[in-house]
């Protein structure tokens, strides 16, 4: 008889742990045998903590399992599938999780992360299997054909970073994941950590055999301790079982993996923050060129991508490049595991083909808002992402179709906002978060965020102080176009697009506004 | 997070020998500094600059760069609330409200008992549960000002 009980960051946060120990316990006093599986989230995360049970090959879900409701789970006996409040059936039935089409999330909640055998069993190591049967070339060939594009971000196109890697001549090269994730509203690096962390290895190892690379780093951030002590554990398995190493399954080819924690800065997701982060300084920003891809790590070609990038590789290797880019829309080919948090009743991780609307995320899988109030806003694309109002959730999700409407894809988070929120002070903690973390290497972000703060406050103030929005306005322009990253260059937008779609917060008429935002 | 256990002798000297072996290895050791401390001890400084082989200046700029390390002791108890975009969407506004007054502190002061320690924390991933409230490295998700009384009387810190 098996119980799953998810030992992910999220699920622990609301008593998974707890709720172990007291279905062992219970287990323990009614004399019987049972097998705690401890898995990973299935990213359904309202349901959370949410327990399975396996009986006659069927799994069948109970949530959200608080401690003390154990005991009745005992009692009308769950571990038969029985009924209860909480019984969800057959977690995959599910139509949050039926509807989706999971591929770098196709383990994810199944089972024990940690069991190699498991991960071989359901498909693992397919990809990087194939991959020692090609060369370099033929791997870049294959993933610049699948159309993905990187993760963390900013979307460029993976096959070309790699090629760029490729051809970059030196003795020692680099694969670094960057698994910073800051992003508020995003989770799903952390999630495949956590529960498939295998996957991130595997996907690493293949990069290092396209690009030639025999070395790599995964730059974890400190906020994910759990993250840590799994992946810890997993490099330690995969080292054991002939995975990582001197000779990777056998082939003769090597690649060796270690782990590195951040230490609680924002801008060290910033890949060239990240390198000098990662050598043991100061987070500041390197002025480009010279790419990462050609001098990197110590100055070496270097590929920096994002975790869920990285994760996606095995099984574009595995089942071939077109069948990826069969997915999805225009030049946003494949799946996105998109992170639906904030107001929602239904939040968690929806992996879907690119092209399916906001609309259908927030209200299909997310149910609205959990307050029962009217969704006001969405912010897409993390801190540095826009906040978007209703009349705008027929766009779908797309790389360019985002685009057009000022948004971005970023690394998949989507926040949603009901009508409490004022937009005027979510620009001025923009502001402010922007001055909290910049590095300080250019003064748009470095002195312009505090000056926007502090504009902001005049402008909260209700005062309408003459040209304070024409000032703001410019600010924001100066810090687009004279920031040396994204921080100071992208923090504008959510000041911006509240601006723009929400004037009243800021205690103006649209048409005060609009004739100032022209520009920007 | 053994803050104040007295020192035995060469703790430190074995913290930056292991690590100052490592190209990279000033910040590995300032954590294991801080999880040893509880802060990094200014005077160790120039011991620390020494075993790297870096300036002081250099190991302070390094140190202040980044939010996790501190050069103060904290209290006995670190509180620390996520203060991003997605936890203020699920009403966090009113958690730390409550915290604030609650401790009699702002964010990175210490209670005048030097019971608790209240930090700021952008995003610890529990974006889907928020809000979120992590107590001595403990994650605590869907957080109201109601539940973080009760877990504050549970560690004693409470008024
Ligand atoms: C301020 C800032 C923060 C960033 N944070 C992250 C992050 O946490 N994770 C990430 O993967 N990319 C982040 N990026 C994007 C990286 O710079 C880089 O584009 C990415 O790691 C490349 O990997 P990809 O091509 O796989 O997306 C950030 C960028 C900026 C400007
Ligand atoms: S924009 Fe900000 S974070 Fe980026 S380099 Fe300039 S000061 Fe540093």
């Amino acid at each position: 008889m098996r119980v799953y009980v998810p030992r992910d960051f999220s699920a622990c946060a609301l008593g998974a742990d707890e709720v172990a120990r007291a279905i062992e316990r219970e287990a323990r006093r009614r004399g019987i045998t049972l097998e705690l599986v401890r898995n990973g989230s299935r990213g359904l995360y309202w349901l959370e903590p949410l327990v399975e049970v396996e009986s006659n090959g069927e799994r069948v879900a109970y949530g959200p399992v608080s401690e003390e409701e154990v005991e009745s789970l005992f009692d009308r006996n769950f571990l038969e599938g029985k009924e209860h409040p909480s019984r969800q059936g057959n977690p995959e039935e599910i139509p949050y999780l039926r509807r989706q089409k999971r591929l770098v999330f196709r383990r994810i909640g199944k089972n024990d992360p940690l069991a190699l055998d498991e991960y071989r069993k359901q498909g693992g190591l397919a990809g990087l299997t194939r991959a020692l049967t090609l060369s370099s070339q033929q791997i870049v060939e294959e993933v610049t054909k699948s159309g993905l594009r990187g993760r963390g971000g900013a979307g460029f196109p993976t096959g070309i970073k790699w090629k760029t890697t490729l051809q970059a001549v030196d003795d020692q090269k680099y694969i670094v994941c960057n698994a910073d994730e800051g992003d508020s509203g995003t989770f799903s690096d952390r999630m495949v950590i956590e529960g498939d962390p295998f996957l991130l290895i595997e996907g690493m190892i293949i990069a290092g055999l396209a690009v030639g690379a025999t070395e790599g780093y995964v730059y974890l951030r400190s906020e994910y301790p759990l993250a840590r002590r799994i992946f810890e554990e997993a490099l330690e398995r995969a080292r054991a079982g002939g995975i990582l190493g001197k000779d990777i399954l056998g082939s003769g080819k090597s690649f060796f993996l270690n782990l590195y924690v951040g230490a609680g800065a924002y801008v060290c997701g910033e890949e060239t923050s990240l390198l000098e982060s990662l050598e043991g300084k100061r987070g500041m920003i390197r002025p480009r060129p010279p790419l990462p891809a050609v001098h990197g790590l110590w100055q070496k070609p270097t590929v920096v991508n994002n975790v869920i990038t990285l994760a996606s590789v095995p099984v574009i290797l595995a089942e071939g490049a077109e069948a990826y880019a069969q997915l999805g829309v225009g030049r946003s080919k494949g799946t996105l595991p998109v992170q639906l948090s904030g107001n929602l009743r239904r939040p968690g991780l929806v992996e879907v083909p690119f092209g399916i609307t906001l609309e259908d995320l927030l209200f299909e899988y997310g149910g609205g808002t959990a307050s029962g109030r009217p969704l006001k806003a969405i912010q897409i694309g993390g801190p540095l992402g826009p906040y978007l109002p209703a009349s705008l959730f027929h766009v779908t999700l797309d790389y360019e179709e985002l685009a057009k409407v000022r948004g971005i894809v970023g690394h998949g988070g989507i926040v949603a906002f009901d009508d409490t929120v004022n937009l005027g002070e979510m620009a001025r903690y923009a502001m402010e978060f922007c001055a909290e973390e910049s590095c300080g290497k250019c003064t748009p972000c470095r002195i312009g965020s505090t000056r926007g703060m502090e504009l902001m406050d005049k402008i909260l103030s209700g005062k309408k102080a003459p040209g304070s929005i024409q000032l703001l306005v410019d600010l924001c322009d100066v810090m687009i176009n004279a920031s040396l990253c994204g921080l100071g260059g992208m923090t504008p937008f959510p000041v911006l697009s509240g601006l723009r779609h929400f004037p009243e917060d800021f205690g103006y008429a649209k048409e005060e506004v609009e004739p100032l935002l022209q520009k920007v | 997070m053994e803050n104040g256990k007295v020192e035995s002798k060469g703790e430190l000297e074995d913290i930056l020998e292991s690590f100052s072996r490592l190209a990279n290895g000033l910040i590995p050791a300032f954590h294991a500094i801080q999880n040893r401390y509880g802060y990094i001890p200014k005077e160790r400084l120039p011991e620390i600059a020494r075993a790297f082989n870096l300036s002081q200046a250099d190991v302070y700029g390094v140190l202040t760069f980044y939010h996790d390390f501190r050069l103060e002791p904290v209290g006995r108890h670190v509180v620390s609330v996520c203060r991003a975009e997605a936890c203020q969407a699920n009403g966090s506004a009113a958690v730390i409200d409550h915290l604030r007054r609650k401790l009699g502190v702002d964010f990175g002061e210490t209670t005048a008992d030097e019971e608790v320690t209240l930090l700021p924390t952008y995003c610890f991933g529990n974006c889907a549960c928020g809000p979120s409230v992590a107590v001595d490295g403990k994650l605590y998700g869907r957080m109201s000002a109601e539940r973080v009384e009760r877990i504050l009387r549970g560690m004693g810190a409470s008024a």
